[in-house]
């Protein structure tokens, strides 16, 4: 197996190789040292200087500098702030969050109270779905040592500073993990987002001024602090600094999670860490950004990985989730698959949104059933422009990336269901056609008395036939030829 | 643990655990303690993880090894779960994956026991940040 | 203030700080359509959730388009809101929606007053590209609305009314998706959740989805039974609004016409709300002199303040939320319940005919009328005082079947006894008008002198919460006001904690009163109609010969009659009621 050493684990350092329920361990492996170093400046905008010039952006897929945000929440004068990390991961196939509070509860509590302190907040806050029970056994045992070690809790260190952490359940609504709709949420609210300004750094959970970082920025801080800005920015690219997690999935030998330097390529990724394609399968395209993301093709294998470069590219770096397809992945179901989880799980508040994915849904859904037309296409495209262009939050706005990168990439693809009625893939089962191949067939009935529809017809010892008008493309004649008649088109 | 009250406390309590973890690893303390890490996190626990600790305590037991097992995160090989780290005095810790119950006792008695080599060991394929 | 340099259209616009851009355009003259944006100004009442996303406009190096009713103006904004991409978006936009909206305009409540309808018309949609599942949710009646969510929009408006404006709570967002709606909870039907039928949903929403509850059918079949005599009472905001219906200008008074139209439409007797008005002023102003005496006495149990108990859906209000402060408003009926109780009782006398041959009809601003008047408490032998109670839309809507030209109508006047009237029950119609209206009395009452002055302005206003002190000769009698419920509660939370300073308090459910209430035309968002309204309300009054309760010969001569004195023994069977504690039989039905 090739391994060069491509990964570096900042955000993943700890997981798995400490006790995360013991707070001993983490403070042998330099725990706590950052909010030590950071008290002891005792000057919050300096470190928030720190975080700016590291170049560290949020992780949870908008890309925001984090150091900005807090620098905005910290000059928003209140009597009360709050610190809000938000652990509502929801990509489908994500999970670097819950490894994270799974591996190293501890960093989270650490860069919550150096967030506190940067903008002075003293309540810290995390937002955690309900579907991650160790996760938050985890986070609480991990609380209550280090209140008890004096980490948390009033005056630490004798320093005058104090800070709390609580959680907060979500119901697990992927729109929870918008910093609006999560706000609403924590509130005791319906989980919608609503119209930015105001900001949380403004006006967020109570109406005041709230810092909300993802699980994976705040893992990065104390080590900022730690190694300083000037080490964090040597690695990556130009505007995106340090590395990134991804959860590495799909037809592809090593599935993991995995944390490497901005900058590196799909190509290193997919074949130098990931192993390469399953099966020696022909790669096709590689998915990222979760459901609000894109494919990206080969050509694009060669393209650093950072922020822009994947919008550029049609994509987004969402909160890392890196779907692996082959050419046996059909990518009009693959763009349905998308959607139906936005479908699932927009809040619908905005009419875009709430309907319009549907009824991209619904026009996929035609496509892969071989009921497509030309028109269908254009409304694919136009209904995918005006989404992207009108919705509310983050979710509309990009919900229709899926469908507008697979027709940018597969154009052919989707002519290919529409005008010939097939699928190049064979994944779409209603463009599928079982045909017995006359001169293999030794008409043994075997696969007549197999078919559940009785669609098979032909005498004894004569080549048999498939009515295709019937014909429920189950399969189960080919599992029955025992002469390798029967094959798909 | 007792209250860290200050910085120098914090810097004290870090030296202390730091160098017995030293003393631990350079086999000072006990120079035949094996230590063993099982990934315990949701997913290493739903693929047995858990079943496997015990095993190898038991078996450990059993053959009288001086073992300190302990659970720690995701070691990040969802391919290859359960996986286990073993630190054996002197040497670098190796991986495995893929460890069932059956590989458990396997690894017991071949590799903590004896110094055989077992398959499915996960080349370490990256870099970490030292603090 | 800050003024803020930008250009929309290719034209400049200066706009103070914090102007949206909606709002910015508007002021030169560029109408951007909207469809759940919704604002009554001055009566505090915001909905601008950005939803609906018909109002995008294009703001010069934005990645995406803007919402023009949220987004503020920047200093040197450059705004195009009708570029092909806007134009495009927008009637995608519109087209999803109408997808997804049954297309029954023909036989639909809200057709001619909808807003989706006039976007569709607007924007010349002939087709609509995109097919697909409908939503279907059960359609559900209460005695007072009607909830057909097929047809919501999810503008979220009837939740801002129900939740922020009247604190209720029965109305909120459940589901999610594309399934996500506008319910109660546990999607029961509103009489099983604290609704109080206030219908502020219905006035405001832009579609058919909430509509009242329509009896114009049984008016009709009640007129054409010869065996029956149908009685009809106006109330007093009917009068201020109804013109708005046949085109005539807001503020309007139409009160000549109204009656001749009712005449038109056959009923037997055409009296006014207004009489039975004045008769609650001497019954719930008696009761006020009466505690206000006790309590200067000394009297430790007596309570105070008093509440008024006019308005149904305030009534509804406080047996759910505040059933233990149950035992304070005033125990007179409303005065439709007075009317209606008097007709079938004295005047069916005077006209020898039995109760049950008489049906009682009421014109009404309001929808919670027709839940009040099916309480079971104002029935005898299962005989309601008040059969059915319209609204001022059913009339209009009455009025125009029958093929009468209402705008050139000879103004008739009410019938008598039940149909004289004063300026102090014309005020009933808006905030402040009850109380105002038993000052005037209670003033003469315990003072034994006239009123130094009639109007007292300090208690006019469409401000939430008032508050005056009105010197009785030397006694400092403390009035609280609050119109919409938010606004009650902060006054009822206070009189809970024992922080209520007050005497008396008027309390009416609808923004601005009657005037704006849920049956009343719809003003699709302009403040200025409510205004016009109130405005005419106390035109009306000033038009009155008498315009103190006491001085209505009608009232004088009943209680000669028939009841004796206010809250006489008589009075109390036939006009006084009492309340239930319904935060206790609220339960969750599974259907």
């Amino acid at each position: 197996m090739e391994n060069n050493k491509k990964q570096l684990r900042i955000a993943l350092r700890n997981c798995g190789f400490i006790n995360p329920e013991n707070i001993e361990d983490y403070i042998a492996h330099s725990g706590y040292a950052a909010l030590a170093s950071v008290l002891e400046t005792n000057d919050p905008q300096a470190t928030i200087d720190v975080i700016k010039k590291s170049g560290l952006r949020g992780r949870g897929g908008g890309g925001f500098p984090t150091g900005l945000k807090w620098e905005i929440a910290s000059k928003n004068h209140a009597d009360q702030k709050y610190v809000v990390c938000n652990a509502d991961e929801g990509d489908p196939g994500a999970f670097m969050d819950r490894s994270i509070l799974e591996g190293d509860p501890h960093s989270i509590l650490e860069a919550m109270a150096i967030n506190g302190f940067c903008i002075g907040a003293s309540k810290g806050l995390i937002y955690i779905r309900a579907e991650y029970p160790l996760a938050i056994e985890r986070l609480l045992i991990a609380i209550k040592q280090a209140e008890e070690a004096g980490l948390l809790g009033r005056n630490i260190f004798g320093l005058g500073f104090n800070f709390d952490i609580e959680l907060r359940y979500g119901a697990g609504a992927f729109v929870c993990g918008e910093e609006t709709a999560l706000i609403h949420s924590m509130e005791g609210d319906r989980g919608e987002p609503t119209f930015k300004p105001p900001f949380p750094a403004q006006s967020g959970y109570l109406g005041k001024p709230t810092n909300v970082n993802n699980v994976e920025t705040f893992a990065n801080i104390p080590v900022i602090i730690l190694k300083g800005w000037e080490w964090f920015a040597s690695i990556g690219t130009e505007k995106s600094k340090g590395t990134k997690v991804f959860a590495l999935a799909g037809k592809i030998d090593n599935v993991g999670l995995i944390e490497v330097p901005m900058g590196i390529t799909l190509r290193e990724v997919i074949y130098e860490i990931g192993g390469g394609i399953k099966d020696d399968r022909k790669f096709k395209a590689v998915q990222t950004g979760g459901p609000s993301g894109g494919c990206l093709t080969e050509k694009f294998l060669d393209t650093p990985i950072d922020y822009d470069n994947l919008i550029d590219a049609g994509s987004m770096m969402g909160s890392g989730g890196m779907i692996v397809m082959d050419e046996d992945d059909c990518m009009v179901s693959v763009a349905k698959f998308y959607l139906d989880f936005t479908v699932e799980e927009s809040c619908g508040k905005c009419s875009p949104c709430r309907i319009g994915n549907k009824r991209l849904y619904e026009i996929l859904d035609k496509i892969t059933e071989g009921k497509g037309t030309m028109e269908d296409l254009d409304h694919l495209k136009n209904l995918s422009k005006v989404i992207k262009d009108t919705a509310l939050c983050g979710l509309g706005q990009t919900s229709p990336n899926p469908v507008l990168s697979t027709i940018e990439n597969f154009w052919g693809e989707y002519v290919y269901h529409v005008v010939d009625k097939k699928c190049p893939a064979g994944q779409c089962k209603a463009l599928k056609s079982y045909i017995i191949n006359p001169d293999l067939c030794i008409g043994c009935t075997a696969c007549a008395r197999a078919c559940p529809v009785g669609a098979i017809k032909g005498e004894k010892k004569m080549p048999h036939e498939i009515n295709q008008a019937n014909c429920i493309k189950c399969g189960a004649c080919v599992e029955k030829c025992k002469f390798n008649a029967i094959s798909i088109k | 643990m007792e209250k860290i009250k200050s910085l120098a406390d914090l810097k004290k309590k870090r030296e202390e655990l730091q160098s017995s973890l030293q003393l631990r690893e350079q086999g000072e303390n006990n120079e035949n303690l094996i230590r063993v890490k099982v990934a315990m996190a949701t997913c290493g626990i739903a693929s047995g993880a858990k079943q496997v600790m015990e095993i190898i305590m038991n078996e450990a037991k059993k053959r009288n090894i001086p073992v300190e097992v302990t659970q720690t995160g995701c070691m990040s090989y969802c391919y290859a779960e359960p996986t286990v780290e073993v630190t054996k005095p002197g040497q670098e810790p190796v991986v495995f994956g893929y460890v069932t119950p059956l590989k458990a006792e396997e690894l017991v008695e071949k590799y903590l026991a004896g110094n055989e080599m077992l398959p499915g060991v996960i080349p370490i394929n990256y870099e970490k940040v030292e603090l | 203030m800050d003024k803020i340099k930008l250009t929309i259209d290719h034209k400049e616009v200066s706009a103070p700080k914090g102007t949206t851009i909606l709002r910015a355009a508007q002021s030169i003259g560029i109408d951007i359509p909207t469809l759940c944006h919704f604002e009554l100004n001055g009566l505090n009442i915001h909905n601008k959730p950005g939803g609906c996303r018909i109002c995008v406009v294009e703001v010069e190096g934005r990645r995406n388009l803007a919402p023009a009713c949220v987004t503020e103006c920047t200093e040197g904004m450059v705004v195009k809101t009708n570029s092909i991409r806007v134009l495009n978006s927008r009637r995608t936009v519109l087209e999803l929606i109408l997808s997804d909206h049954p297309a029954d305009c023909l036989v639909c409540a809200k057709s001619g007053h909808c807003e989706l309808q006039n976007l569709a018309i607007r924007f010349g949609v002939r087709e609509i590209p995109f097919q697909g599942e409908q939503s279907s949710y059960k359609m559900e009646t209460s005695p007072s609305i009607v909830r057909d969510m097929n047809k919501c929009v999810m503008c979220r408006r009837c939740e801002t009314m129900c939740n922020d404006f009247q604190t209720v709570g029965a109305l909120n967002a459940i589901e999610r998706g594309f399934p996500a709606v506008v319910s109660t909870a546990f999607n029961q039907k509103l009489s099983y959740s604290p609704c109080t039928f206030c219908g502020q949903c219905v006035a405001v929403c832009p579609v058919g989805a909430l509509v009242e509850m329509d009896h114009t059918a049984r008016i009709i079949r009640a007129i054409a039974d010869e065996k029956k005599t149908v009685v009809v009472q106006v109330a007093p905001a009917v009068r201020v609004a109804l013109g708005e219906e046949f085109g005539m200008k807001p503020g309007t008074i139409v009160t000549g016409k109204l009656t001749a139209a009712l005449k038109a439409l056959g009923f037997n007797y055409v009296f006014d709300t207004d009489w039975s008005a004045d008769l609650t002023i001497m019954e719930e102003g008696t009761e006020l002199i009466d505690r206000l005496t006790r309590h200067l006495k000394g009297d430790k149990d007596v309570k105070l303040p008093l509440l008024t108990s006019c308005c149904p859906a305030w009534v509804n209000f406080f047996e759910y939320h505040f059933p233990e402060l149950k035992d304070i408003p005033s125990t007179a009926k409303s005065p439709q319940q007075m009317f209606g109780a008097i007709a079938k009782s004295y005047f069916a006398d005077k006209i020898g005919i039995k109760r049950e041959d008489m049906i009682v009809v009421s014109v009404m601003p309001c929808l919670a009328k027709k839940y009040e008047c099916a309480r079971e408490e104002f029935k005898v032998n299962g005989n309601p005082d008040v059969d059915y109670s319209i609204s001022t839309r059913e009339l209009a809507a009455l009025i125009k079947q029958a093929n009468i030209d209402f705008n050139s109508l000879q103004d008739a006047p009410f019938d008598s006894p039940l149909g004289e009237s004063t300026g102090a029950a014309v005020i009933f119609g808006t905030t402040g008008g009850v109380i105002e209206a038993a000052v005037r009395t209670a003033y003469e009452v315990i003072t034994k002198k006239p009123l130094p002055r009639i109007d007292f302005t300090e208690l006019r206003g469409l401000e939430g919460v008032r508050s005056a002190t009105i010197d009785v000769d030397g006694l400092k009698l403390n009035i609280g006001i609050a119109h919409g419920l938010s606004n009650a509660r902060r006054l009822l939370n206070d009189i809970k904690e024992g922080k209520s300073q007050f005497h008396a308090i008027e309390v009416m459910a609808c923004p601005g009163g009657c005037i704006d209430g849920g049956g009343q035309p719809l003003h699709h968002g302009n403040s200025e109609i409510i205004k016009a309204r109130w405005e005419a309300i106390y035109e009306a009054d000033r038009n009155m010969p008498l315009r103190k309760s006491h001085e209505n010969p009608s009232i004088q001569t009943i209680y000669k009659e028939f009841l004796g004195e206010p809250c006489s023994h008589k009075s109390h069977e036939l006009l006084h009621t009492h309340y239930f504690d319904k935060a206790k039989v609220i339960e969750v039905k599974l259907d």
